[in-house]
């Protein structure tokens, strides 16, 4: 096995490189070029594409560089030059401060933005089956109100919620971020898209004259072929949970409750005094993303569907 | 099973004979999959934003000598006449206008731009440029404004170093600089997100058109502006839309970028007053005042763009 695959490897690899053909074109290209006025030419294309995608990037490898520094060579050294290569001694230093406090702050945006992922994605699965598979009365002025939850903006309602929970005593608790992270009401438009395009009618008609009723047959047969869509609406919940920033600044109080976005905003306050935080708030930084990044390349497929879905239709 | 089965069905269609039965399935049933989401809908949504127009109709109100207890007294509109006479809450609103005017032209211009260049049929490694585009977003809003914040720092940024060393002195958080600042910041999250959305938009555009192009004798600029451009106009709408909400929820961004620099103030822009008010000046019934404000504004102008975009889109 691990013998056949090898060549398989090499050829993927080699074809690529082998740009002679290619380079043959190149002639042709550039008569296209004096044709076109430059636009079309391969090279000023992916020139350009080069360009936009360094721009993207950059800012991120600084980061990666700039946690591999003491304060002393963040200041001192050239920005993409290693210096003394302090990247575990600032991993250490995240760690030690407040007795782990950061790696707390890590685990409650997991929490925050895992239960939002799992539950808050199935709650919204299921209205958005159940919008584009039941008939029943009222429901387009239903779905209204889903729309209008979609297009006010989630700031505006953080002040609101802030003032209500604090009526019923429930700031500076968990459940203040909990409760917010199940309503997505994108996340039900989306899943109305997925189920009328994944879950073909007759499929559930088959199961109904089979005998199964209509949540046996959202568990085993909707849901399962729903499952791209429930894993990108997820995927979105869960990044936008993680982001999140006003709705924990505004509620939390308890450090040890924090999530990791706005316990990195609190030693960037302290950094300013004490210029000493600052390689922890690049490093502490780099950390937090890294879950996001590998989510976002893992499931390259699952996010691209999903922009798709909800623009196209 | 077959205890179950008859039931549903049956009262369902005992209930509305005249309605398609298609599945079996009707208000009942329907109510079991719809009450979980609208339960944290009333919750999250629909009772904060309830109670806070409520509130803000009050006002704390003392006594003469500002001694003794506050009393809460019912003011009708005036927190709201207090809030948009408000000099800062306006110029908040005036300095979210000029972000807007300056962010969604540069951010959408440059996600078509993008998206364009990776569907010309010259473009190379597509998927490793639209994975490398898309990469700002997977970086939390909070982690964008810091990095972009020590890269606007003067002694630690590479960027203002390079700058220096050819001689521009610049300072990027100044109070002129730092509007521009805080849009390149959306820029660098947002524009990835967008060439994703239009990108899929073209590929979807039938190659036979393109085909139909090219044997006319139209060259590579000519369909990308006059065949691609106009069928992407649909996704365009969408992310007008989008986008536009999204401006309106500027808050992280500014308040990481105030603490690198004073050129911020408190009220920088209407959600920052908004939570100036609230925490520091602890006028609950003015910040409840102004979210309704932002929300009201960002329904006006949702259903500005979307009229506008449907009518661009129905020839």
């Amino acid at each position: 096995m691990s013998t056949n695959t090898l060549p398989v490897a090499r050829t993927k690899e080699t074809k690529p490189m082998a740009k002679k053909p290619a380079q043959r074109r190149k002639s042709t290209a550039r008569q296209s070029t004096a044709r076109q006025g430059g636009f079309g030419s391969k090279l000023t294309v992916n020139g350009l594409l080069v360009l936009g995608s360094l721009y993207m990037v950059v800012p991120v490898l600084w980061l990666l560089f700039a946690s591999t520094k003491n304060a002393a060579d963040l200041y001192g050294t050239s920005a993409y030059a290693l210096g003394n290569f302090a990247l575990f001694e600032n991993i250490a230093a995240v760690a030690a401060q407040d007795g782990g406090l950061f790696f707390r702050w890590m685990g409650n945006s997991i929490l925050y933005a895992g239960v939002g992922a799992v539950v808050g994605s199935l709650i919204s699965v299921m209205a958005g089956y159940a919008f584009d598979k039941f008939q029943f009365r009222g429901k387009d002025s239903l779905f209204g109100f889903v729309l209008v939850g979609v297009l006010i903006p989630n700031t505006a309602t953080v002040l609101p919620m802030y003032l209500l929970a604090s009526v019923v005593g429930m700031t500076n608790t968990i459940w203040a971020i909990l409760i917010p992270v199940l309503c997505n009401p994108f996340g039900v438009y989306l899943a109305r898209v997925y189920a009328s395009s994944y879950v073909p009618m007759e499929t559930l008609e088959a199961a109904r004259v089979d005998g199964a009723g209509p949540i046996r047959s959202f568990f085993s047969l909707g849901l399962p072929m729903m499952m791209p869509g429930y894993i990108t609406i997820a995927l979105f919940q869960f990044v936008g949970v993680w982001n999140n920033f006003m709705l924990p600044l505004v509620m939390l109080q308890d450090q040890q409750l924090l999530p990791v976005s706005v316990g990195i905003s609190i030693w960037q306050g302290y950094a300013v005094p004490q210029p000493e935080f600052v390689p922890m708030v690049i490093t502490g930084s780099l950390l937090s993303i890294i879950p996001l990044l590998v989510a976002f390349i893992m499931l390259q497929r699952f996010w691209k569907s999903g922009l798709t879905a909800g623009a196209v239709k | 099973m077959a205890l179950q089965a008859p039931t549903v069905p049956l009262r369902k269609r005992g209930a509305a004979p005249g309605r398609s039965a298609a599945s079996g399935t009707g208000g009942r049933t329907a109510a079991i999959f719809l009450v979980p989401f609208f339960a944290v809908f009333a919750i999250a949504m629909v009772a904060p934003v309830i109670y806070s127009i409520v509130l803000s109709f009050y006002a704390q109100q003392k006594s003469g000598l500002g001694f003794g207890e506050a009393k809460t007294v019912f003011v009708g509109l005036e927190n709201y006449f207090q809030v948009l006479a408000s000099e800062s809450f306006v110029s908040g609103i005036a300095r979210l206008g000029l972000y807007c005017l300056i962010y969604i032209p540069v951010m959408v211009g440059s996600a078509v731009v993008f998206a364009l260049l990776l569907d010309a049929t010259v473009a190379r490694a597509r998927k490793l440029f639209q994975l490398l585009v898309f990469l700002p977003h997977a970086v939390p809003g909070v982690i964008a404004a810091l990095i972009w914040a020590y890269l606007y720092t003067p002694g630690i940024s590479p960027l203002v170093q390079a700058l220096q060393g050819g001689g521009i002195q610049i300072n990027f958080l100044d109070a002129h600089l730092v509007l521009p600042a805080i849009v390149n910041i959306g820029v660098w999250e947002w524009t990835g997100y967008n060439v994703i959305i239009l990108f899929t938009a073209l590929q979807a555009v039938p190659r036979e058109i393109l085909e139909a192009a090219r044997v006319d004798g139209a060259n590579e600029i000519r369909t990308a502006l006059s065949i691609k451009f106009p069928l992407i106009l649909p996704a365009l709408g969408v992310i007008m839309l989008f986008t536009i909400i999204g401006t309106l929820q500027l808050f992280t961004e500014p308040s990481i970028i105030a603490k690198a620099t004073p050129s911020i103030t408190s009220t920088w822009v209407p959600n920052l007053w908004a939570y100036d008010a609230a925490f520091i000046r602890h006028n609950l019934n003015q910040a409840a005042a102004a979210s309704i404000i932002i929300a009201g504004l960002a329904a006006i102008l949702s259903l500005v763009v979307t009229r506008f975009s449907s009518r661009m889109n129905k020839p």
